[in-house]
């Protein structure tokens, strides 16, 4: 239908991400407005079960291609997939997810159907000629474009973190029109999913939460100090790129250009003196807590709330003051 | 092992942007080597030292400014450069880049078991071109490759990339495209020798009537995105120094964070 969304569902271990629900929410949106209904396309092995989900938050219709093949992603099955469903439904719109695997997929798609793409967009709006005028931060969030796509359907990834789900309504549901998958040949296989090492369990770019670190903390074994904080406030444990190239902590850690941009609501910057790079990549947070002993360090100048002081003194007494306050022991 | 590195000049990550009427001013701002693509470089004259045979080539698409991106490339140890330099190029988008760096590697006839790319220009943040570069050839892809082993008879690859649930490894056969992410490799500095040595390879300059390219697939005409306009983020208000002795300040730090921001 010319005026709906399709929104390619994203999932880990049986449940649907959080931004998945968020391109829902942003699909219901747009498709009302085009005077169409937001459907998803979800792609797995075993994954049925999660078509309910996809309606309490807004789906209208489930495109269920359930297959072991697709088991493991595979940026040329999913593309296989989902080019024909996108040729044969022809929605006004198509969004992923600006996640590794989303952006992957997207940018194969989009090139398959010869279609133009907005990546890591953070707002949609519907012009007055029914085309969507897309914004996305560009030059790592130093500037931010509009853009617009001249080819049909148009299609985005959503940064994570953005967009605002509909509040879940259990009674909803959709019908389930499962795909026949015929994926062809894989040259390009995932083979094995290792963890990574350290504990982190919170993903950056979804986290509500990130307590990240800097030069200030001097040294690979005072990380401890901000992941006992992250621990208590379940926040992810993020990294300015000094802390990167010190080699005291991982790049999947790194927050800024050439790593990470993210939209928490809570960023606590201990130790970073607030380098324009850093800056571009969590400016958008909502709030931004800043502890540095020096005052005059640029961080102080985008936090809404700063303490000047030791790190090594304060962030244990936050990590206190928290656990209390939490009702935490 | 022959290599087709992909390289964009793009300004410093360093640098303030400044904009006027919707274009960044390119006056005072320094450029650079995309630095994932410095990543990509890198990769590719690791697996030629490894193997002991084969060419790397530097392909760029940009205008007059970016040769000397290319000559950088050349001074670490690319052995040949090609300039995509051409009004027709310019303008495009992620597509239209993609599409003019594959009719070029077809129509040049370049040879190579791998082609690098970085994983995203830091400039326009597409993260798009590598993919549908693959696409467009035909060839598999494996995207913000942390890690990279070839075969030794380079009929296939193993890669790693990270993903958010952790490290996924991929098997790919050869040839493909690869999309360098940080942390793959730390790449080399240019030696005094390695500068002087660039002067002498070759920089090949070519059009997009030079090589027979339709100029409508290219460039702004090809583009598949528009920009509308570009403009600088708003910019965040300083908010307060919460003062105190650390314990105070503490305290009043999480009563704030629950009580009026209500995010914790």
């Amino acid at each position: 239908m010319p005026g709906n969304v399709l929104v390619v569902a994203e999932h880990r271990d049986g449940d649907l991400k959080k931004v998945t629900l968020e391109m829902l929410g942003e699909g219901s949106r747009i498709a009302a407005e085009l005077g169409g209904v937001v459907e998803a396309a979800l792609l797995g092995a075993g994954v049925g079960a999660l078509a309910n989900p996809l309606a309490h938050y807004g789906a209208a219709r489930v495109y269920l291609a359930d297959d072991p093949a697709l088991r493991k992603y595979s940026s040329e099955g999913y593309t296989t997939v989902l080019a024909s469903l996108i040729q044969r439904t022809g929605p006004a719109l198509v969004l992923l997810a600006a996640t590794p695997q989303g952006q992957d997929l997207a940018s194969r798609l989009a090139a398959r159907l010869g279609l133009g793409l907005a990546s890591d967009c953070t707002a949609f709006q519907v012009a007055a000629d029914g085309r969507l005028l897309i914004t996305r931060p560009v030059y790592g969030g130093r500037a931010i474009a509009a853009v617009r796509e001249k080819t049909n359907p148009q299609m985005a990834t959503v940064r994570p973190n953005v967009m605002t789900p509909l509040e879940p309504e259990p009674s909803r549901t959709a019908p389930v029109e499962k795909l026949v998958v015929g994926i062809g040949d894989i040259r390009a296989r995932v083979v094995d999913l290792v963890q990574r090492p350290g504990r982190q369990q919170v993903g950056l770019t979804e986290a509500e939460i990130i307590v990240s670190g800097g030069r200030g903390l001097q040294g690979p074994e005072n990380f401890r100090l901000l992941e006992e904080l992250a621990e208590v406030l379940g926040a992810a444990v993020g990294a300015s790129r000094a802390a990167v190239d010190a080699g005291w902590i991982d790049h999947s850690h790194q927050v800024g250009q050439t790593g990470k941009t993210v939209t928490p609501s809570l960023y606590i910057a201990c130790g970073i003196s607030g380098a324009t790079q850093h800056l571009a990549g969590m400016k958008t947070a909502r709030y931004i807590v800043a502890i540095n002993k020096d005052p005059q360090a640029p961080i102080f100048r985008v936090a809404d709330y700063g303490i000047v002081g030791d790190l090594f003194e304060v962030v244990p007494l936050l990590t206190e003051e928290f656990r209390k306050a939490l009702g935490q022991k | 092992m022959n290599s087709i590195v992909c390289i964009k000049q793009v300004p410093d990550t360093g640098a303030r942007i400044e904009i006027e009427e919707g274009h960044v001013v390119e006056g005072k701002l320094q450029y650079v080597i995309n630095p994932y693509d410095e990543y990509a470089l890198e990769e590719a004259l690791r697996w030629r030292e490894k193997f002991g045979e084969g060419r790397v080539t530097v392909l760029t698409l940009g205008p007059e400014r970016a040769r000397e991106a290319l000559l950088q490339a050349l001074a670490l140890g690319a052995d040949e450069a090609i300039h995509l330099a051409d009004e027709a190029f310019q303008g495009g988008d992620a597509y239209a880049t993609a599409r003019a760096l594959a009719e070029a590697i077809v129509r040049l006839g370049l040879e190579y078991d791998i082609i690098f790319c970085g994983k995203q220009g830091v400039d326009h943040d597409n993260a798009q071109v590598g993919i549908a570069l693959a696409e467009m050839l035909n060839l598999p892809h494996v995207s913000a490759v942390t890690r990279l082993e070839v075969a030794a008879d380079k009929s296939k690859a193993t890669a790693q990339r990270e993903v958010e649930e952790g490290i996924e490894v991929i098997e790919t056969s050869l040839p493909a495209v690869i999309t360098a992410q940080k942390g793959l490799n730390e790449p080399r500095y240019p030696t005094f020798i390695g500068i002087r040595a660039a002067r002498q390879k070759p920089i090949r300059k070519k059009t997009a009537a030079g090589l027979g390219i339709d100029p409508e697939t290219i460039g702004a005409a090809g583009a598949r995105l528009e920009m509308v306009s570009l403009s600088l983020p708003p910019e965040r208000k300083a908010g307060r120094i919460i003062p105190g002795t650390p314990v105070e300040a503490c305290r009043e730090l999480v009563r704030l964070l629950r009580e009026e921001a209500k995010v914790v």
